[in-house]
């Protein structure tokens, strides 16, 4: 046996016996809860009993502390007396069903059950034990969350118990958050100085949630003459400012994604159509229902692992991934088969396959009605695509993440395709001069049909995509294919980098756009801008080179 | 050319008779043959055909541009859809305060809170400039967008998707309540035209009889048209636009001239068909009615005085009779048939005959090899210059 394998089964070993390690003290410390929330009830009247178990447990961060709080104030504590024991059972009621509170396992309940209730001091204590609980929990989210809910109440109470624990925070988004939610406590009840400082700092940290706050702050110091309002006056402007001229920031790269994640659907439905109609000069009116393909793959790959595994089911989280290369060959093959039946007869003819391509378009509509329903069809994310991720104020689902990346391998491998293999040559060859080509021994009926079945297996892409963030219907591509048109001609027909950059480009003049015109005029405006685009370079962004008058 | 008769051959003159006939025959039997007559033509029959006929008009505008003039529109529908508006805002306008809100405003605009009439809108109690406008409002989008889109020499397929695009964007503002043209509504509950109620016989055959004299007059301009040095340049504009400009010929000039008027000859059609249909609304003017357009020329025959006419109607009758006879399957029908003739007759249905007969003298001539030669020799210098470019 060699060296490194020893290494990585010692590594192993170690990792497990940490991992028990962990298990074990949790399993302590609800044990050790438990016996205290016991206690509490035990001592009911007691009070400096009752007090010492609550410092115990304020020092306790399980969650079943909250539960038990709950479950004290609505009454559902019993105490089961047990002739064999002097200290009785206490007993907790869910529904219908009762646990042993020491023990946390389930109990048959027999009649002798004494409800027991918190006293009013108890309860309040409680409260806040519960309040505070989540600040110690062991999830960072829920810690943060806890802060800022601490925070946002501005309740004194909780000052000294959010400062003591700020030390204790090692990692820096906690430790942010806490600071945060002690200075807005401090904004409504500490003195002039610390409000001051409170303010600074708040604006320093560009603290969006404490924007309101702070024009509280402004407000009420608006007509006081007393001395030192006059800079807090001017320091909580400032720091208005400050966090206004953050929130713009953040706004526009809210924007710039979703434009980016905009784009990257247009980049998907129209780099199908670049190899299509920029390469092949086919106009395939059918690209959109070749999208409705795609988002119905989904469909009923989907429906299929809820038969077979069930919802909730680990298998059926990966159903999405399974279905983007059958939702590609799907569309691909349905391609195919256009190509072979129809368009190889009409590549001299470009405006009729326009036509032919719309009764195909409408024949196909008309089977995604009839089969699957005029409404749409509900695709469920699965549960690692559904969430967002957020940064800085920023937060970005991860469907379109995910999106975003997916539609950079397809440029990467698209351009791998055209530019590194020989079937790429023969493509370009092809579509540069189609009997030449052939003449020189390119399969150029082969390389027509697989171009036609590529382009067409990317519109089938975009259709998984969508139905991850929009609707998948009879129509659904009806709503792409006039912009993604527009995409290709303004790129530069013929140049899939053209269309990315257009696509990108048009996704995000229409995101920025939108929320100053409004969804409809933002729309218009850019059909609109295109066209005045389109005068100054009627080629668009990389007009394709040639000599030939008649392109 | 057959001076009185504006046909080029017996079969198309015989269709155009027929035409005349059908035009002056339908109003007669609906007026004086009496009700259950077997040849009795009801009036609701009539606004039928009167349909028919506008959207033969229609379908004419569409192939002075794409027939002969190489420029396939998507947008056709636009200028149908914006010379309706225009005469619709008229028809509403008459309503008065017969509305379900009692005011002399349109509802949709009571609905919306308006208290006072837009100002653009007020000219419109007149029905002439109504008229006009349906000529004038298209015209003029035309104009714009054919200057635009022509000087920067977007042709071909350019400028296909962008008549879409334009179709599209305009679609979409009509969509919207605040424009003041009833968002996705539009206008319908018309009460009178001209005086008249708009329900009654008598307007329906007028109805019919004007979109009927459009028709011919459409028809003899397009003819008359073509027959002149103008017609000439058109075609070779859509054979050759190069050679065209090269002898001299500002071919922008004669491309936006033949846009605008084409698009005011589809106005003129979308006003007379308003009142027919009772309804105007965005829906006539989104993209998808931009490609029925094109389809009933490509069925009747692209590039013919009759063929658009004939596609047009035949389309559409068959339209009106499959939605009722197979609702679910009648849009695989229409795409089956649009298919079939895009591959199989690629000059329609009037074409057929000279494809019959091309056809059997092959099968005639089938004795003696076929030539074998390459089948398009004009596109090969180009192409040949773009692969060493």
């Amino acid at each position: 046996m060699n060296l490194s394998a020893v290494r990585q089964l010692f590594t192993l070993a170690l990792l497990f016996a940490i991992g028990a390690s962990i298990s074990e003290t949790a399993h302590a410390d609800e044990a050790g809860t438990r016996a205290l929330l016991v206690e509490i009830v035990h001592a009911d009247g007691d009070d400096a009993r009752q007090q010492l178990a609550m410092e115990g447990l304020a020092e306790e961060g399980d969650p079943i502390i909250g539960t038990f709080y709950e479950a004290y104030r609505s009454g559902n504590i019993f105490i089961k007396k047990v002739a064999s024991s002097d200290s009785p059972l206490v007993l907790m009621k869910d529904n219908k069903d009762y646990t042993n509170l020491l023990t946390g396992e389930s109990v048959t309940p027999s009649d002798e059950l004494k409800p027991s209730r918190a006293g009013r001091g108890l309860r309040k204590d409680l409260k806040r034990l519960v309040d505070l609980l989540d600040l110690s929990s062991p999830d960072l989210e829920k810690r943060i969350a806890a802060a800022d809910l601490l925070g946002k109440s501005q309740n004194p109470e909780y000052l000294p118990e959010l400062k003591a624990r700020l030390d204790k925070q090692t990692d820096e988004k906690v430790a942010r958050a806490f600071r945060e939610a002690i200075y807005i406590c401090e904004l409504k009840s500490g003195s002039d100085t610390e409000k001051l400082a409170a303010v600074k700092a708040l604006g320093e940290m560009k603290s969006l949630p404490a924007k309101g706050f702070l024009e509280t702050v402004a407000k009420e110091y608006e007509t006081s003459t007393e001395p030192g309002a006059r800079a807090l006056r001017e320091s909580t402007r400032k720091a208005i400012r400050e966090i206004d001229d953050y929130q713009k920031i953040v706004g526009h790269i809210g924007t710039l994604f979703r434009g980016l994640s905009l784009g990257s659907v247009l980049l998907l439905v129209a780099y199908g159509l670049a190899i299509t109609f920029g390469q092949m000069g086919v106009i395939n009116m059918a690209h959109g229902e070749f999208i409705a393909i795609g988002g119905y793959t989904v469909y009923l790959i989907q429906n299929y692992f809820v038969n077979t595994f069930g919802v909730g089911s680990s298998a059926y989280e990966w159903y999405f991934v399974l279905s983007l290369p059958c939702a590609f060959l799907a569309a691909a093959l349905a391609g195919a088969l256009l190509e072979k039946g129809m368009i190889r007869f009409l590549y001299s003819r470009p405006l009729e396959s326009l036509l032919a391509t719309w009764g195909v378009s409408m024949i196909l509509q008309q089977l995604f009605r009839l089969q699957f329903g005029a409404a749409n069809v509900s695709v469920s994310a699965p549960q690692w695509l559904s969430g967002s991720y957020s940064f800085g104020g920023v937060s970005m689902s991860y469907s379109r993440i995910f999106l975003v990346a997916f539609a950079f391998l397809v440029i990467i491998v698209t351009w791998l395709l055209m530019n590194r293999t020989s079937w790429g040559l023969h493509v370009r060859a092809t579509m540069q001069n189609r009997q030449m080509a052939s003449s020189l021994g390119v399969p150029s009926g082969r390389v027509n049909m697989l171009t036609f079945a590529y382009g067409s297996g990317l519109a089938g892409l975009a259709g998984a995509f969508i139905s991850q963030i929009g609707n998948v219907g009879p129509s659904m591509g009806q709503t792409y294919i006039v912009d993604s048109f527009m995409v290709v001609v303004v790129g530069g027909v013929g140049n899939l980098f053209g269309a990315a950059l257009s696509s990108l480009g048009i996704g995000m003049v229409d995101q920025w756009l939108q929320p100053i015109l409004g969804p409809v005029m933002g729309k218009i405006s850019v059909l609109i801008t295109i066209i005045l685009f389109l005068q100054f370079k009627p080629g668009g962004l990389f007009p394709s080179r040639s000599r030939s008058l008649d392109d | 050319m057959n001076r009185l008769l504006p046909v080029d051959n017996k079969a198309e003159g015989a269709v155009f008779i027929g035409l005349l006939i059908l035009i002056a025959a339908l109003p007669i039997l609906n007026a004086f043959v009496p009700e259950g007559n077997a040849l009795h033509v009801s009036s609701f029959q009539l606004s039928v055909w009167g349909k028919y006929l506008c959207y033969a008009v229609l379908a004419m505008s569409l192939n002075v541009l794409w027939g002969y003039t190489g420029l396939l529109c998507l947008g056709q529908c636009l200028f149908f859809a914006l010379g309706g508006y225009a005469f619709g805002m008229y028809l509403m306008l008459m309503i008065g305060e017969l509305g379900a809100y009692k005011s002399t405003l349109p509802d949709f605009m009571v609905f919306l809170g308006y208290t006072e009439l837009p100002a653009h809108w007020k000219p419109f109690y007149n029905p002439f400039f109504a008229v006009a406008a349906a000529l004038l409002v298209p015209g003029l989008v035309a104009f714009i967008f054919g200057v635009l889109a022509f000087r920067s020499r977007i042709k071909g397929v350019y400028f296909s998707i962008l008549t879409q695009a334009l179709t599209y964007a305009a679609a979409l503002l009509f969509f919207r309540n605040d424009f003041t043209f009833g968002g996705n509504n539009g206008f319908t509950d018309f009460k009178f035209i001209f005086g008249a109620d708009i329900r009654s016989d008598g307007t329906a055959r007028g109805l019919f009889i004007a979109s009927g004299a459009l028709l011919i007059g459409v028809y003899w301009l397009v003819a008359w048209l073509l027959q002149t040095k103008f017609g000439k340049i058109q075609k070779a504009i859509r054979d050759s636009e190069n050679r065209v400009r090269f002898s001299g010929y500002s071919t922008t000039h004669f491309k936006v001239f033949i846009f605008v008027l084409s698009a005011m000859i589809a106005g003129m059609a979308g006003a007379l068909f308003v009142p027919q249909a009772g309804i105007i609304n965005p829906g006539e003017m989104w993209p998808t009615k931009g490609l029925d357009i094109v389809v009933w020329v490509a069925v009747g025959g692209r590039g013919t005085k009759i063929g658009p006419i004939i596609g047009a109607v035949l389309v559409n009758m068959l339209k009106s009779w499959s939605t009722k006879a197979y609702p679910d399957t009648w849009l695989i029908i229409l795409g089956f048939l649009f298919v079939f003739v895009v591959l199989f007759m690629p000059n329609g249905i009037v074409g057929l005959w000279a494809q019959g007969k091309a056809f059997l003298a092959r099968r005639k001539s089938k004795t003696s090899p076929a030539d074998t030669g390459s089948t398009d020799d004009t596109e090969a210098p180009g192409e040949i210059e773009k692969a060493t470019s």
